[in-house]
C-alpha cells in the first residue's frame, strides 16, 4: 500500500512539472522564429526592466515548426514568423486575430571570412567550383533564395539543401562551402566569423516579419504590450541595429 | 494467469509494465491513425521519396559492409585477446552509442572536413568527402559501429574458446581456426549485429544533417527527407515515416529470427 501511495506521489510530482508559475508574476511566451533571436532577447529584456513582474519566455525555432506546436496545443502568448506565409497558416487556424509587421530582412551572401573562391556577386554562385549551400525550397529562407535566382536570371547548383538558414550558415563558417545564401541580418549576427556579400537583385527579395498576439493567450493586455513595444520605437531601434529592415 | 504470481514477480507490477507498453506503442498507433490511406502508395512513391529510399538502402548497405569489415576484427580482440587498456578502449568503442548524434557529426566534420584534421590529406588524394554519399556512408558508419562490435563481443564470450582450442592443439594455424571455427559459430551473432548496424544506418539523422548536408539523391536520405517534407507536406512525412517504422519491425524480426537460431 505505501509502495502504491509513492507510486501516486512520483506520478503527481511528474504531471506538477508542467506548471511553473507563481501567482504574482506574470510570464509571458513567445514564439519567434530562429533569426530573430539575438534581437528579440534584447527586447525582451528591456520589455522586462519596464514592466514589473513581467517574465519573457522564449521559443525560437523555425516559423513552420512553430506554428506547428501552435497547431497541436501548445501553449503561448505571442508568435513572429520569418515569413508571411507561415503566419497565413497561423491566421487560417484562427490561432490568430490582429497582424502587425516587425521589420523586413533581405538575402545576402555569406562566405568565409577569407572569401576563397572570390565571390563578388550572385552571378559568381553559378560556377562549377564554388561550393554553394542555399536553404531548401520548403522553407522560408529557401523560397527567397529561388526567387532571388529568378530574380537575377542565374541557375544556382547546390552542393546541399539545408533544413535552416542557421544549417546554411554553419557550413559556411566551417569552412565546408565558399557560400551561402543566407540573410542580412544573420551576416550582422556572425560577426567577423563570416563574410558579406551584399547582391543588388536581393533589393526584389524582401521578407516580411509579421508578429502577433496570440487569440488563446491567457496574458491579455501583457501580449499585446509585448507586440507593441516591438513595433514602437525601442523595438525597432533592436531590430535596426540587429539589421533588419524598416517594418513596412 | 498465475504466471506472475510463479515467477515471483509481485502482481502490481503489471500495472506500471501495461503503461510503458502502451507508452510505446501508442504513438505508433498515433502515427499509423494519421497517414492518408488513399494517397499513401502516391505519397510513399513520389520521386523525391523514391531518390531517398533508394539512397538510404545503398548507404545503409554500404555502411553495414563497412561495420563488418571493421566491427568483426574488433570484436574478436576485445573479445579473445588481452592488454592494456583493453576496458578503456571497450568503453571508447561505446561512445557513439550513447553520444548524441549531432556531437558525432560535429566531431566527423572537423576529422574529415574540409577544415578538418584529415582535410588536407585528403585534399592531396583528390578526394571530395564533404557534401558527398561518401559523407553520408561515413557518418552511418560511425554511429552504427558499436551495434556490430557489441553485438559480435557478447557472441564470442558466451561461445567461449573451448572449440578453438580444440582445432588449434590439432594443428589448425589461427587463420584457419577463424575462418573454420570461430566465424560460423558466432555467425548469428554477426547476423543479429550486421541487421542492428543496419538498421542504425537507415535512421541516422543528427551526424548526416551536420556533417553531409542535405540534396536530393545525394546526401537526403529518408530520415531527412521527413524531417523536410514535414514542413510542407506533412502527409507525406507521416507516409514516409510509416515505411521506416515497417522497415523497423522488419529488423526486430529478422534479429529474433537470428537470435534464436543460435540456441
Amino acid at each position: 500500500m505505501r509502495r502504491l501511495a509513492a507510486l501516486a506521489l512520483l506520478l503527481t510530482a511528474v504531471a506538477a512539472c508542467g506548471t511553473d508559475e507563481t501567482p504574482n508574476t506574470s510570464t509571458i511566451t513567445v514564439f519567434a522564429a530562429a533569426s530573430l533571436k539575438g534581437a528579440f532577447t534584447e527586447i525582451g529584456e528591456k520589455f522586462e526592466a519596464e514592466h514589473e513582474g513581467v517574465t519573457v519566455r522564449f521559443n525560437f525555432g523555425g516559423s513552420a515548426d512553430l506554428v506547428a506546436q501552435l497547431q497541436q496545443g501548445a501553449q503561448a502568448d505571442v508568435l513572429a514568423t520569418a515569413d508571411e506565409a507561415t503566419m497565413t497558416k497561423a491566421t487560417d487556424d484562427g490561432l490568430v486575430e490582429a497582424l502587425a509587421y516587425l521589420g523586413t530582412n533581405t538575402l545576402e551572401i555569406a562566405t568565409p571570412p577569407a572569401n576563397p573562391a572570390n565571390v563578388d556577386s550572385i552571378d559568381d554562385l553559378t560556377s562549377p567550383d564554388v561550393k554553394v549551400v542555399v536553404c531548401a525550397p520548403e522553407v522560408p529562407c529557401g523560397a527567397a533564395a529561388a526567387r532571388a535566382e529568378q530574380a537575377a536570371g542565374v541557375d544556382i547548383s547546390p552542393v546541399s539543401e539545408e533544413q535552416s538558414v542557421t544549417d546554411v550558415l554553419g557550413k559556411v563558417i566551417s569552412g565546408e562551402a565558399d557560400a551561402g545564401l543566407v540573410y542580412a541580418t544573420d551576416v550582422k549576427a556572425a560577426g567577423d566569423k563570416v563574410h558579406g556579400v551584399p547582391f543588388p537583385e536581393a533589393a526584389t527579395v524582401v521578407n516580411k516579419y509579421p508578429l502577433a498576439a496570440l487569440a488563446r493567450s491567457t496574458h491579455e493586455p501583457v501580449s499585446q504590450e509585448f507586440v507593441d513595444f516591438v513595433t514602437g520605437p525601442e523595438g525597432q531601434a533592436v531590430l535596426g541595429a540587429a539589421g533588419f529592415g524598416k517594418r513596412p | 494467469m498465475n504466471a506472475a504470481q510463479q515467477s515471483g514477480v509481485p502482481r502490481w507490477m503489471v500495472v506500471p509494465a501495461a503503461l510503458g507498453a502502451a507508452f510505446i506503442v501508442l504513438p505508433l498507433v498515433a502515427l499509423a491513425s494519421r497517414v492518408e490511406w488513399g494517397d499513401f502508395f502516391s505519397l510513399i512513391t513520389s520521386e523525391s521519396s523514391r531518390a531517398a529510399l533508394w539512397l538510404s538502402l545503398r548507404t545503409s548497405a554500404m555502411s553495414t559492409l563497412l561495420c563488418i569489415v571493421l566491427g568483426v576484427p574488433m570484436a574478436l580482440v576485445l573479445a579473445r585477446m588481452s592488454f592494456r587498456g583493453q576496458s578503456v578502449l571497450r568503453s571508447i568503442v561505446l561512445l557513439p552509442l550513447v553520444l548524441p548524434p549531432v556531437v558525432g557529426g560535429i566531431a566527423l566534420l572537423y576529422t574529415f572536413g574540409r577544415q578538418g584534421l584529415l582535410g588536407e590529406t585528403i585534399d592531396v588524394l583528390g578526394l571530395q568527402i564533404a557534401f558527398s554519399t561518401t559523407a553520408v556512408v561515413i557518418a552511418q558508419t560511425f554511429v552504427a559501429l558499436p551495434f556490430m562490435v557489441v553485438s559480435l563481443e557478447g557472441t564470442l564470450r558466451t561461445a567461449g574458446e573451448r572449440y578453438e582450442v580444440v582445432a588449434a592443439t590439432l594443428g589448425a594455424r589461427p587463420t584457419t581456426v577463424l575462418r573454420r571455427v570461430t566465424l560460423p559459430l558466432v555467425l548469428p551473432g554477426l547476423a543479429a549485429g550486421a541487421v542492428l548496424s543496419f538498421a542504425r544506418a537507415l535512421g541516422e539523422f543528427g551526424a548526416t544533417i551536420t556533417f553531409a548536408g542535405s540534396l536530393e539523391g545525394v546526401t537526403r536520405t529518408l530520415p531527412l527527407e521527413i524531417y523536410l517534407q514535414r514542413e510542407s507536406d506533412p502527409d507525406a512525412a507521416v507516409a514516409l515515416s510509416l515505411v521506416l517504422v515497417v522497415v523497423a519491425v522488419l529488423v526486430i524480426g529478422l534479429v529474433r529470427g537470428s537470435r534464436s537460431n543460435a540456441l
